[in-house]
C-alpha cells in the first residue's frame, strides 16, 4: 500500500510541475509588456516597472525564482493592484469558494446517489423515467444558464431567495443549487447505470437466495459495488464544479477565488492568473490522489493485490 | 420413502422482445427425503429455469411464473406471501448457482457472507455465528478456517470458491439444497472433488439434494434418480439404473449416445441431428418430433401420455402405445 | 395422464388408429431458423428509430441546421444594424424574439448564434476524430512500448482540468473564432484517442484479423476493411458527445469573456448581455440564447445516448 502512495505521490509532484512549467512559458509568451496595454505609459516609468517585478531578467532566471518562491509557497504580488499580493487573494477567496465548492460536492453526491438508486430500482417505471429525463435536463443546461434561470424565478418573479452575495445560509441556496445540478445529475445516471449492472450479478442472485430482505440486498451488498465507478468519476467532477466557480462567483457576485480569477483575466494580471491556475491545479490533483486511494480502499482486489504484488 | 419436496405441472414463461417464451410447460417431479435427483438435459431446455421457479428466484419482469404448484412442508411455495418466502430461503431451502467466480460478493470477506445467513435467520450471536462459519468451512474441507474468515474472493482459487458456496448454502443446515449446474465452471478434477464433497455432506446431514446439470458423467456419479427435460417438459424420470441401463425415450437414447463411456463398441459418437425448437410457439405434440429417429404422425399431433414402467421410472411417448409396438419393428 | 388399459392394452382412446405411421419429413425442418437476421447496422438504425426522445433530438438538430443556414436569410433584420431607436423591445410579430439594448433583431442573432456553436461544435468534434483517431489506432495497432510512451502521454493530458487548459490558451493567443476551436482542439482529442486505441487492442486480436495478416493485406487495408467497421459505434458515440462539451466550452468562455468578443452574436455573448439586465425585466434577452443553449445541448446528449444504446452489440435482439 504504501509504495502505492508514494508512486502516486511523485506523480502528482511531476504533473503538478509540467503545469506551473507550462502556465509560466505560456504567460511570459504573450508578446508585449503587461504594463503597457493602452500604450500610454511613459517608457522610463514602464522600464522601473519591469525591474521591480523582475520582468527585465531572462526568462530562465525568472523561472528560477518562480520555482524557488513556489517552494516557500509564496506566489508572488499582482501587477494590476499593486498593493495585493497573490496568496492575499487567495487567502481572502480561498475559504469562500471552499464553502460553496464542498457544499456543491456534498448536495451533489448524496441526491444523486439516492436519484441514481431509486431509478434502479423502480427500473423502467414512472420514476425511473422522470428521474433519467430530470438527469438528461441537469447534464444539458451549463451551470451558468441554471443559476440565471433560478435568479431569473426564484429570485426575481418570486422572491423567495437573495440574489447575490454570499452573506446567509439562505444566500447558499441558489448558487450550490446552479452548480450542484449537473454532477447530480452525472453521478444519479452514472448509479443507475451500475446499480442495475450489479443487480443482474449473480452475487445478488446468491443473496436473494439467502433469504435477505431486498433492503438489506440493494444497501450492504449492492450499493458498495455499485459505487465504485462513481468514485471513479469524482476526481473529473471536482474539476467541472470548480470551474464552475468562475462563474457562479461571477453571477451572484460572491466574492470567492473564481471572482478573482476572472478579473484577473479580464486584466490580464498574469501573476494572479498564473498563481491561481497553480493553485487550482494543485486541488485538483490533490482531489485526484484522494479518489485513487479512496477508490483502492473500497475495493479490496486492488487494495491487497497492491499489497501481494510487494 | 417421504416425500420432501413436490413440483406439480409448474409453468413458466418469459416475455421477450420476440414474444412470449414458454420456458417449462408442465414440469412434474418429487424430491424423496436423504436422496440426490439429478434433472438433466441440454442448455435451453428449461432445467435452470426449473430450479430457480422452486423458490421463485426468476427475475420478475421478464419472467413469470404461470402456473402450477410447489408443495414443501404442507405449504405451497408459489402462494407464499414474500416475506414468508424470505423466511425459507437459506434456511430450509438452499440454492447455488453455476458460476464460483461470480457467485460470490467481490467487496465483502467470505467470513461476513457466510455468517450473515445465520444471524438473519437463527438471529444468534456474532460469536456463535462465527463458530458456525468455521465449523461449515472444515465441513467443506477449507484449510485454516479462522485465518480464511476475514479474506476475499478474489484470493481463492475457483474450486474453493465453490466450497464455500456450498458453506454458505449449508450453515443454517436445511433439509433441501439445489445445485444449478455447479461443477459446470469447474476444471474436470476440481469437479470430482465437489461431488465428493456432496456424497459426504449428504451422508454427513441427510440434506436432500437437486442436482441440474447437461453432464451426464455428473449424473452418472451422484444422481439416486434422474430426470431428463427436453423443451419445458421432463420426458423421463427413472433410477440412475433404470435411466442408463434401460432408457426408453428416444432422447434419452439419443444422449447416451452421444456420450463417449469406456465400454463402448462402436468408435463414433452419434450426436442427434437437429437442434431444440423455439420456444416460441411451442408444439402442441411432442417437442422431439422434429429430431426423433421414430417419429410418427401422431407425435405433432398429439403430446404423449405419461407410462408408467416400474413405481419409479415413468416417460411420455407415443411409442409406448400398443398401436405403436406394432410398427417398431419397421423402425429398425 | 396415463395410458388406460383398454381391453388388455394400452391405448388411447381419443387418437385415431390412422395417425401410428411413421412420420415423412425432410432434414432441414429440425434446423430451420426461425428469425430473420439483421445486419448490425440496419438493427442499430432500427433500435434508434425506436427511441422516441432520441428521435426528437434528431429533429430538433436538423431544424437548428436549418434555422442557422437560412434564417438570417429569411430574417428581414440584420444582424449588426443598431437602431437606438429600438432598443429592448419585447418580442412582437415584427421582431420575434424582441431587440436588445443596442436595437438588434434577437431573433436573427440567435440564428447566427446558432451557426457559430454548430460550427464550434462540430470542427471542434472532426478535429478530435481525425487527431484521436490517428494517434489511437496508432498507437494501439504498434503495442508494445510505443503504446506505452503515447498513452503515458496521454495521461498527463488527461489529468489536466480541460477548462483550465482552454482558459490559458485563451488568455494567451487572444480570443476569437479560430483560437476557440484551436483552444478547444488542444486536449479535446484525448478521450477519442483512448477510445480508439482501446477498441484497436480489443480488436487487433480477433481471429479475422489475423486471418487477414496470413493472406498478406496490408496494414493499412487491414485498418480500414476490418478495424474501422468495428469500432465506428464508439467512435459515433463519443462525438455525439464531444460537440456539446464544445458548445458548452464556447459559451462559457463567451460568458467569461474570453471567447467571441461583440459585435459578433454567440449565444454566450447574448447571455452574457441578458444576465446584466436581469433585473430590469428584458426577459427575452436572456431567455432565448439560454434556451437554445440548452435545447441543443440537451439534443446533442439524448442522440448520443440514443446512438450509445442503438449501437451496444450486447443489447442485439
Amino acid at each position: 500500500m504504501n509504495s502505492y502512495f508514494i508512486k502516486r505521490f511523485a506523480a502528482m509532484i511531476i504533473t503538478l510541475w509540467l503545469i506551473i512549467t507550462a502556465t509560466f512559458f505560456l504567460m511570459h509568451s504573450v508578446p508585449g509588456s503587461p504594463f503597457n496595454e493602452e500604450r500610454t505609459t511613459n517608457e522610463a516609468v514602464q522600464k522601473n516597472l519591469e525591474a521591480y517585478y523582475h520582468l527585465d531578467q531572462p526568462l530562465i532566471v525568472q523561472y528560477g525564482n518562480y520555482l524557488a518562491a513556489l517552494v516557500k509557497l509564496d506566489l508572488g504580488p499582482s501587477i494590476k493592484k499593486s498593493s495585493q499580493s497573490v496568496n492575499d487573494m487567495l487567502g481572502r477567496g480561498f475559504p469562500v469558494s471552499f464553502e460553496l465548492g464542498f457544499y456543491t460536492l456534498l448536495v451533489a453526491i448524496l441526491s444523486g446517489i439516492l436519484l441514481g438508486v431509486l431509478a434502479a430500482l423502480r427500473h423502467n417505471g414512472i420514476l425511473d423515467y422522470v428521474a433519467m429525463s430530470i438527469a438528461v435536463i441537469g447534464i444539458s443546461i451549463p451551470n451558468f444558464v441554471m443559476a440565471t434561470f433560478l435568479i431569473e424565478e426564484l429570485a426575481v418573479r418570486f422572491p423567495i431567495f437573495p440574489v447575490a452575495t454570499w452573506s446567509s445560509p439562505k444566500h447558499m441556496v441558489l448558487p450550490i443549487l446552479a452548480l450542484a445540478t449537473g454532477p447530480m445529475a452525472i453521478i444519479a445516471r452514472l448509479t443507475r447505470t451500475s446499480m442495475l449492472e450489479v443487480l443482474t450479478q449473480d452475487y445478488i442472485k446468491t443473496a436473494k437466495a439467502k433469504g435477505l430482505s431486498p433492503v438489506k440486498i440493494v444497501f450492504k451488498h449492492a450499493l458498495r459495488n455499485a459505487l465504485l465507478p462513481v468514485v471513479t468519476v469524482l476526481g473529473s467532477l471536482a474539476a467541472s464544479i470548480l470551474t464552475g466557480t468562475f462563474v457562479i462567483e461571477k453571477i451572484f457576485a460572491i466574492p470567492g477565488m473564481g471572482k478573482y480569477f476572472v478579473d484577473s483575466i479580464n486584466t490580464r494580471d498574469y501573476p494572479v492568473i498564473m498563481g491561481t491556475t497553480v493553485f487550482y491545479s494543485a486541488i485538483l490533483i490533490l482531489m485526484l490522489l484522494i479518489v485513487d486511494l479512496a477508490y483502492g480502499v473500497l475495493d479490496p482486489r486492488i487494495k491487497l493485490h497492491k499489497k501481494e504484488a510487494k | 420413502m417421504e416425500k420432501i419436496l413436490q413440483v406439480k405441472d409448474l409453468h413458466v414463461s418469459f416475455s421477450t422482445y420476440g414474444g412470449e417464451v414458454n420456458a417449462v410447460r408442465g414440469v412434474n417431479f418429487e424430491l424423496h427425503k436423504g436422496e440426490t435427483l439429478a434433472i438433466v438435459g441440454e442448455s435451453g431446455c428449461g432445467k435452470s429455469v426449473t430450479s430457480q421457479s422452486i423458490m421463485r428466484l426468476i427475475p420478475s419482469p421478464p419472467g413469470r411464473i404461470t402456473g402450477g404448484e410447489v408443495l414443501f412442508q404442507g405449504m405451497d411455495l408459489m402462494k407464499l406471501k414474500e416475506p414468508e418466502l424470505r423466511k425459507l430461503r437459506g434456511a430450509n431451502i438452499s440454492m447455488i448457482f453455476q458460476d464460483p467466480m461470480t457467485a460470490l460478493n467481490p467487496t465483502m470477506t467470505i467470513g461476513e457472507q457466510i455468517m450473515e445467513g445465520i444471524i438473519q435467520h437463527e438471529k444468534v450471536t456474532r460469536g456463535k455465528a462465527k463458530e458456525a462459519a468455521i465449523e461449515m468451512l472444515t465441513l467443506v474441507g477449507i484449510p485454516s478456517p479462522e485465518q480464511r474468515l476475514k479474506q476475499y474472493p478474489h484470493q481463492f482459487s475457483g474450486g474453493m470458491r465453490q466450497r464455500i458456496v456450498i458453506a454458505m448454502a449449508l450453515v443454517c443446515q436445511p433439509d433441501v439444497l439445489i445445485a444449478d449446474e455447479p461443477t459446470t465452471a469447474l476444471d474436470v478434477t476440481i469437479q470430482a472433488q465437489i461431488l465428493e464433497l456432496f456424497r459426504d455432506i449428504q451422508k454427513k446431514t441427510g440434506v436432500s439434494i437437486i442436482l441440474i446439470t447437461h453432464d451426464l458423467g455428473v449424473v452418472a456419479q451422484v444422481a439416486d434418480r434422474v430426470a431428463v427435460m427436453y423443451a419445458g417438459k421432463i420426458v423421463e424420470l427413472g433410477t440412475r439404473r433404470e435411466i442408463f441401463y434401460q432408457p426408453q425415450h428416444p432422447y434419452t437414447k439419443g444422449l447416451l449416445q452421444s456420450v463417449p463411456r469406456l465400454d463402448m463398441e462402436k468408435e463414433e459418437l452419434v450426436p442427434i441431428p437437429g437442434t431444440p425448437p423455439d420456444l416460441f410457439s411451442p408444439p402442441v405434440g411432442c417437442a422431439f418430433s422434429a429430431r426423433c429417429p421414430f417419429v410418427m404422425e401422431v407425435c405433432d399431433k398429439a403430446y404423449p401420455f405419461k407410462t408408467h414402467l416400474s413405481s419409479n421410472h415413468q416417460m411420455d411417448c407415443w411409442l409406448q402405445d400398443d398401436r405403436a409396438k406394432k410398427l417398431v419393428s419397421t423402425f429398425v | 395422464m396415463e395410458l388406460r388399459k383398454h381391453e388388455n392394452r394400452n391405448i388411447s382412446p381419443d387418437v385415431p388408429d390412422a395417425w401410428f405411421v411413421p412420420k415423412a419429413r425432410n432434414q432441414t425442418d429440425a434446423e430451420a431458423v426461425i428469425r430473420p437476421s439483421l445486419s448490425y447496422w440496419k438493427d442499430s438504425w432500427l433500435r434508434l428509430l425506436k427511441n422516441k426522445l432520441a428521435m426528437a433530438g434528431l429533429v430538433f438538430l436538423a431544424l437548428l441546421t436549418l434555422l442557422a443556414i437560412f434564417g438570417p436569410m429569411i430574417s428581414p433584420h440584420s444582424v449588426e444594424k443598431q437602431t437606438l431607436t429600438l432598443q429592448n423591445l419585447p418580442p412582437s410579430s415584427k421582431y420575434w424574439f424582441g431587440t436588445d439594448d443596442l436595437g438588434r433583431d434577437v431573433f436573427t442573432r440567435t440564428c447566427y448564434g446558432a451557426r457559430i456553436s454548430l460550427f464550434v461544435g462540430l470542427m471542434a468534434a472532426l478535429i478530435d476524430f481525425i487527431v484521436g483517431v490517428v494517434y489511437g489506432g496508432f498507437s494501439g495497432y504498434k503495442g508494445g512500448r510505443t503504446d506505452n510512451l503515447m498513452m503515458r502521454f496521454v495521461e498527463i493530458l488527461y489529468g489536466l482540468p480541460y477548462l483550465l487548459v482552454v482558459i490559458l490558451v485563451m488568455v494567451v493567443i487572444g480570443p476569437g473564432l479560430t483560437t476557440i476551436i484551436l483552444a478547444l482542439s488542444i486536449t479535446g482529442w484525448v478521450g477519442m484517442a483512448r477510445i480508439v486505441r482501446g477498441q484497436v487492442l480489443q480488436i487487433k486480436n480477433y481471429e479475422f484479423v489475423l486471418a487477414s495478416k496470413t493472406f498478406g493485406t496490408n496494414t493499412a487495408r487491414i485498418i480500414r476493411k476490418n478495424l474501422l467497421p468495428n469500432t465506428m459505434g464508439p467512435i459515433i458515440v463519443q462525438m455525439t458527445l464531444t460537440i456539446p462539451s464544445a458548445i458548452f466550452a464556447e459559451a462559457f468562455l463567451s460568458f467569461i469573456g474570453l471567447g467571441i468578443q461583440a459585435p459578433h452574436a454567440s449565444w454566450g455573448v447574448m447571455a452574457n448581455d441578458g444576465l446584466s439586465t436581469i433585473l430590469s425585466g428584458y426577459w427575452w434577452r436572456l431567455f432565448f440564447p439560454t434556451l437554445f443553449i440548452s435545447l441543443t445541448m440537451f439534443a446533442f446528449n439524448v442522440l448520443g445516448d440514443g446512438l450509445q444504446d442503438a449501437l451496444d452489440p450486447k443489447l442485439r435482439r
